[in-house]
């Protein structure tokens, strides 16, 4: 993985987003550098899938730049966001149950021997590229079905490193697996930063956040809300960034001290 | 039974990776590393390996092939005490051609069952085809071979009309084909005017479809030889690359034994038509097509396209697979087959009649998809499930026509066959998905 000794690999500046009278996003900023993990927080409506959209092409952003190892770059269609290196793992995590874990990762872009599918090449990529994870699978001939949804959450996120990106955006990674599964999967997210990939991490677990992530950035309302570190801030801190439960001057100082940071 | 292909392909996965370890302690060392879950129950190498998988299978209800074949075991021994006549030579001929026509409209339904939708209209587009055949070839003096491509464009275009409907409008296939059956039906109609009937000349190229036999003795033993040897030389260049790359593969005597098993099946077809006027071309044909279509299934992008939108439209759509192209080639290589299985059932008969394509060939066609294993929700079946459920249904008329038995008893039979096929299918399944193989 090429990592970018100095600046962000991506840049969010000035992004705003309307939906009708709603304004959906308000003048965000967000940086991501290589080797981190930034996680984004807020409350259900604050913004965090709507600025994830934009990221990854889905639905472009109304106003801002969007900065690309330093460049701004036009990201209006998934492909654009595929093309620059951005991996986006959706909550719903779009594999077919009735294909195995080879023919899912390799799913869309299957690899040819002569026009013919050349799965043994594709096995043998498949487990390189587990066994590089350090994701453990009974085997990789078995259909998705079979195995349980924390062994799918990682087979949707490997599939998302075989383009070789250099940034990845996980959606509620954990939101629906039990304890030893969200370690699995948390294990992975570290890997991936420490093979120098960026990481923008949704999620609504404060623990999860604190165990894995660099900074976290809040949402509320459409609005920066806040940049942490995770190191020196309290759960309670973050977590009254998301509820503005206690907008105080605390708060205030830390989020224009994050902002001051960038 | 496609997923059940891939799985024994595949299934044999893990008798490499017996280094596993240390893996926890040092997730970056290259080769102690393994993927494979220390919990799993890995198969033994070697031929024990294989009786223990398959066991293991059994018992988890991943029946795959087991049911059909002890079915139409069953059922050959039945009529054969009822009759010697059974496994006359003479009888399996013509069981083998009988195979071919409602088999090849079979194996379209296995694409459209593949994609977890139906098609109706296949009966209507066969007859359609056999008429347009007929009337060009016939009435109007069109060059057989012309009027042959016409039909069969007929049934592929028909086919995509459906397609367009259901995957570009939305509406809902079972709607879209089921008005197919009836306007297709009463085109053939309109085609076949006030003639009704279209006899074909005895000695014309169609009529040969299912006329014509490869009388020498070599030819049907040439065909088992390069079937098995073909099979044989297949699995051992797949086992030889994926041992070369390290990745688990199949152990020869498993190679062997399944090579094994084809050449007695295929053998003794060869043996017991030989005895009769040799080798049918129909069932060249029709065998000719279940290896091509296997094949696109299995081993092509298509294919692979095709089966990921019956497991998940969504993710298929989020893959970049163009869904609405998929459905509408699917439907047409539906329309396509089932002209091709309307021509050789013309072919059969040595007309096209105001009946082609009516009755119970549609259910019969779908049926046979069924029975053969093709899961009616999409995402799991196999091309040859139309060659397996056609041999039951086949097995189960021809032996009924020869002890004299009504029609309305065959029905009534073939009926209680497909329920008891749906039957062991939604059981299995039921096993499997609590066997964690879902």
């Amino acid at each position: 993985m090429a990592i970018v000794p100095n600046g962000p690999v991506l840049a969010l500046r000035g992004i705003s987003k309307r939906f009708g009278a709603v304004q959906a996003l308000t003048d965000i900023h967000l940086e991501v550098h290589a080797g981190e993990v930034v996680a984004l927080v807020g409350d259900n409506g604050a913004g965090k899938s709507t600025l994830v959209k934009s990221i990854a092409g889905v639905g472009p952003a109304d106003e801002g730049v969007i900065e690309w190892q330093g460049k701004p770059v036009q990201v209006t269609r998934p492909h654009d966001a595929q093309e620059l290196g951005i991996a986006t793992v959706y909550q719903d995590l779009a594999l077919c149950d009735n294909i195995d874990v080879v023919g899912n990762l390799f799913l869309g872009r299957e690899i040819l021997r002569a026009g013919v599918l050349d799965e043994v090449e594709m096995e043998r990529r498949s487990r390189e590229l587990l066994q590089t994870l350090s994701i453990r699978i009974p085997s990789v001939r078995i259909p998705i079905a079979s195995l349980s949804g924390g062994q799918r959450q990682t087979v949707a996120i490997a599939r998302s490193m075989l383009g070789e990106p250099k940034l990845v955006i996980l959606d509620e990674p954990t939101a629906a697996l039990g304890v030893e599964q969200t370690a699995q999967v948390l294990d992975l997210v570290e890997r991936l930063r420490d093979r120098g990939l960026a990481v923008i991490l949704i999620s609504h677990n404060m623990a999860d956040v604190k165990a894995v992530a660099d900074r976290v950035a809040v949402l509320r309302l459409g609005r920066n809300n806040g940049i942490f570190d995770v190191k020196t801030t309290s759960q309670e801190e973050i977590i009254s960034a998301i509820t503005g439960a206690t907008d105080n001057a605390v708060t205030r100082r830390k989020a224009r001290s994050g902002e001051v940071a960038k | 039974m496609t997923t059940n292909v891939d799985k024994t392909n595949g299934g044999p996965s893990n008798g490499a990776n017996k280094a596993s370890g240390p893996a926890d302690a040092n997730p970056v060392a290259k080769d102690a590393v393994t993927v494979v879950d220390p919990r799993l129950l890995v198969r033994q190498e070697g031929f024990k390996g294989y009786l223990t998988e398959f066991g293991r299978k059994m018992r988890s209800g991943d029946l795959g092939v087991v049911p059909v074949i002890v079915g139409i075991a069953i059922i050959w021994a039945v009529f054969q005490a009822k009759d010697s006549a059974f496994l006359s030579p003479k009888n399996l001929s013509d069981l083998s051609i009988l195979l071919g026509g409602t088999g090849m409209i079979s194996v379209g339904i296995v694409f459209v069952l593949l994609l977890g939708e139906i098609d109706l209209s296949v009966g209507s587009v066969s007859g359609l085809a056999a008429a347009t055949l007929a009337v060009l070839n016939v009435n109007h003096g069109v060059p057989e071979g012309i009027a042959v491509i016409a039909a069969l464009a007929s049934g592929a275009a028909l086919g995509a009309v459906h397609g367009f409907f259901f995957a570009k409008i939305g509406v809902p296939a079972f709607v879209v084909t089921l008005a197919g059956l009836l306007a297709w039906n009463g085109l053939m109609l309109q085609v076949l005017g006030t003639t009704g009937t279209i006899s074909i000349a005895d000695d014309s190229f169609v009529r040969d479809l299912t006329a014509h036999y490869f009388s020498q003795l070599i030819a049907a033993y040439g065909a088992a030889t390069v079937a098995t040897a073909g099979f044989f030389l297949a699995q051992f260049l797949d086992s030889r690359r994926r041992k070369a790359v390290g990745i688990p593969s199949r152990p020869l005597s498993e190679i062997l034994v399944r090579t094994g098993v084809l050449a007695v099946i295929v053998y003794a077809a060869a043996w017991r038509l030989n005895e009769y006027k040799g080798l049918p071309l129909a069932l060249v044909i029709f065998v000719a097509v279940l290896v091509i279509l296997d094949f696109v299934v299995r081993r092509t992008s298509y294919g692979r396209k095709v089966i990921a939108l019956g497991g998940s439209v969504e993710a298929a759509r989020r893959a970049g697979i163009n869904v609405v192209a998929i459905r509408i080639s699917v439907y047409s290589l539906a329309g396509l087959m089932a002209a091709f299985g309307g021509i050789m059932i013309a072919s059969r008969i040595g007309s096209a009649s105001q009946q082609a394509g009516t009755g119970n060939l549609l259910m019969e066609a779908i049926a046979a998809a069924v029975i053969g294993g093709t899961s009616l929700f999409g995402g799991r079946g196999s091309v040859w499930s139309a060659l397996l459920g056609m041999l039951v249904i086949g097995s189960i008329s021809s032996g009924m026509n020869l002890l004299g038995v009504a029609n309305s008893v065959q029905y009534m039979i073939t009926g209680g066959v497909l329920l008891a096929a749906v039957v062991i299918d939604s059981v299995s399944r039921r096993t499997q998905r609590s066997a964690g193989r879902g």
